[in-house]
């Protein structure tokens, strides 16, 4: 499969210290990686860096026959204001971003679907609902089915299924197997490593610098693990240092 | 009941300054309702007190080159405002201040300048005036200016309403499908610092951002969209400016702290009996 993102020897940083460090390898199209790794390992960092949000020290990222209408990007719940006062369907009509813009009015299509997703998600009537009276599982169900109604090529998820109850997360990792069965590309930020075995293929570790990245059968073992952790460690003393 | 209605509208038939400055109340409200709930939303309240100070040094300037002219002084306010805005929002972004550090350390060196080159040129009385407003000082251009700056404010919004709503809600997302979240924030930016000049003839150079936080923050009990919240921060802006405009014409105080403490009381009020959130809301809520 040809590669959709390319890393060429990335390096971002924050002040005067690297978080994610010389890093190399390509998302090939219709891929589904979870991009695992300890505390502090870089991962979101790595994320906004392919959203092109980073200036890179080092490096480039290299998007293949992709255009800003062709990614979707969920981000942590903690950088959405969720006691803001929209409604259901309104958060989920967003969307439609790419058709509609910053003016144009929502067609009567664009709604039915917008609800037809809120169905997909499991929440049927709560599309008058506002979004501060959802539960965080309810809320990042909405947040999915924004990023049904945008059908990206690529999707960025980072940390989706943290602080969800379990049968949430579960509907919700159906849901992104779907879309990679479909042939969308899924980057993803997870910290369950029960999950990853078993709904991605691919596997990114990274503790700043990459340790390992291919089958999930092959990456997510002790040695691995062990190393990341030990990697992680020596970053930051060196973080510390400078 | 004639004497009731000579109360409360006698003073605006009798006397063309109260006119002025009920239809100056007007469109400030209409600017400021939905200015003021943004900025509320975007969690930018105590900034924009701040940036409401950042305009005295500006009118002061203007005041020291012509004296009491509406248009010099506003014209100075905006300028130096927006620089203010615009210097403190870069502070944060290359050092290490954070934005409200930031934006208060400006605002204490604007407020002394100001306040410095009022001095240097008029008296105490002038001083007072350019921090607390006077109805007397809405004169026919200083209406024209405010109605301008509303109409203005009202159509930018009407254009960028949708990405300052998504911002405030997900920055994250708006910056992912669109790349212009920096301009949308800076047009924004110039929106409050117009309505911040537009209102500070009536309300004073330390006072204008009244008329946009505390109705918004009153209709944050009210309301449960953007749209309702503008619409009832609107009417609780206007009707503060109605009854402050009556406060100050009966017992004689400057118009912009009497229009304040009006919209104060409707915010007060608001957090006691409130339809959403309030404390009575919460009381019936436990008692269930």
């Amino acid at each position: 499969m040809p590669s959709v993102i390319q890393l060429e020897n990335v390096t971002y940083g924050y002040d005067r210290n690297s978080v994610v460090w010389r890093v190399s390898g390509s998302f090939a199209q219709g891929s589904m990686t979870a991009v695992v790794g300890p505390n502090g390992g870089g991962k979101s960092t790595l994320l906004k860096g392919i959203m092109g949000w980073l200036r890179a020290w080092n490096g480039r990222v290299v998007w293949q026959g992709l255009s800003l209408a062709d990614v979707g990007y969920l981000p942590q719940r903690v950088e959405i204001d969720r006691s803001f006062p929209m409604t259901v369907l309104d958060a989920v009509l967003l969307g439609f971003w790419r058709q509609c813009g910053g003016w144009r009015s929502m067609t009567a299509a664009m709604k039915a679907r917008a609800r037809q997703a809120l169905v997909e998600v499991g929440l049927p009537e709560c599309e008058n609902r506002l979004i501060g009276g959802l539960s965080s599982g309810q809320f990042q169900r909405v947040l999915f089915a924004r990023l049904m109604v945008q059908d990206a090529r690529v999707l960025l998820l980072d940390e989706p299924f943290s602080a969800i109850d379990a049968g949430t997360a579960e509907h919700l990792l159906c849901l992104a197997r779907q879309w990679h069965v479909e042939g969308r590309t899924i980057i993803a930020v997870l910290h369950d490593f029960d999950q990853v075995r078993r709904f991605f293929p691919e596997t990114l570790l990274l503790a700043r610098e990459i340790i390992g990245w291919g089958a999930t059968s092959e990456i997510l073992i002790p040695p691995f693990l062990s190393q990341a952790r030990v990697a992680a460690d020596v970053w930051d003393q060196r973080s510390k240092a400078a | 009941m004639t004497d009731i209605f000579d109360f409360l509208v006698g003073p605006f038939l009798e006397f063309g300054f109260m006119r002025r400055g009920f239809a100056a109340c007007l469109a400030l409200a209409l600017g400021c309702g939905p200015v003021g709930v943004l900025l509320l939303l975007r969690r930018m309240s105590l900034m924009s007190d701040a940036m409401s100070h950042a305009i005295l040094p500006g009118a002061a300037i203007g005041f020291f080159i012509a004296g009491l002219s509406p248009m010099a002084m506003s014209v100075g306010g905006f300028v130096v405002g927006l620089t203010v805005a615009l210097a403190a929002g870069a502070v944060s972004r290359v050092t290490l201040l954070r934005e409200d550090a930031s934006f208060a350390g400006f605002y204490l060196m604007s407020l002394a300048a100001g306040v410095l080159i009022v001095s240097l040129r008029g008296g105490a009385v002038d001083l007072l005036h350019v921090l607390f407003g006077s109805v007397l000082a809405v004169d026919d251009q200083a209406l024209v200016m405010a109605s301008i700056i509303t109409t203005l404010t009202l159509v930018v919004l009407a254009v960028i309403y949708r990405p300052l709503v998504v911002e405030c809600f997900d920055p994250d997302f708006l910056r992912a499908v669109d790349g212009r979240g920096a301009l949308y924030h800076h047009l924004f930016l110039v929106l409050v610092v117009l309505n911040l000049v537009g209102g500070f003839q009536a309300l004073g150079t330390l006072m204008s951002v009244g008329l946009m936080i505390l109705p918004a923050a009153a209709a944050r009990f009210w309301a449960r969209e953007v749209w309702s919240l503008a619409v009832v921060a609107s009417l609780f802006a206007l009707m503060s400016g109605y009854s402050g405009l009556l406060f100050s014409y009966y017992v004689s105080v400057p118009s912009g702290p009497a229009i304040i403490l009006c919209a104060g009381m409707a915010y007060v009020v608001s957090i006691i009996g409130g339809r959403y959130g309030s404390l009575r809301t919460r009381y019936q809520l436990r008692r269930k």
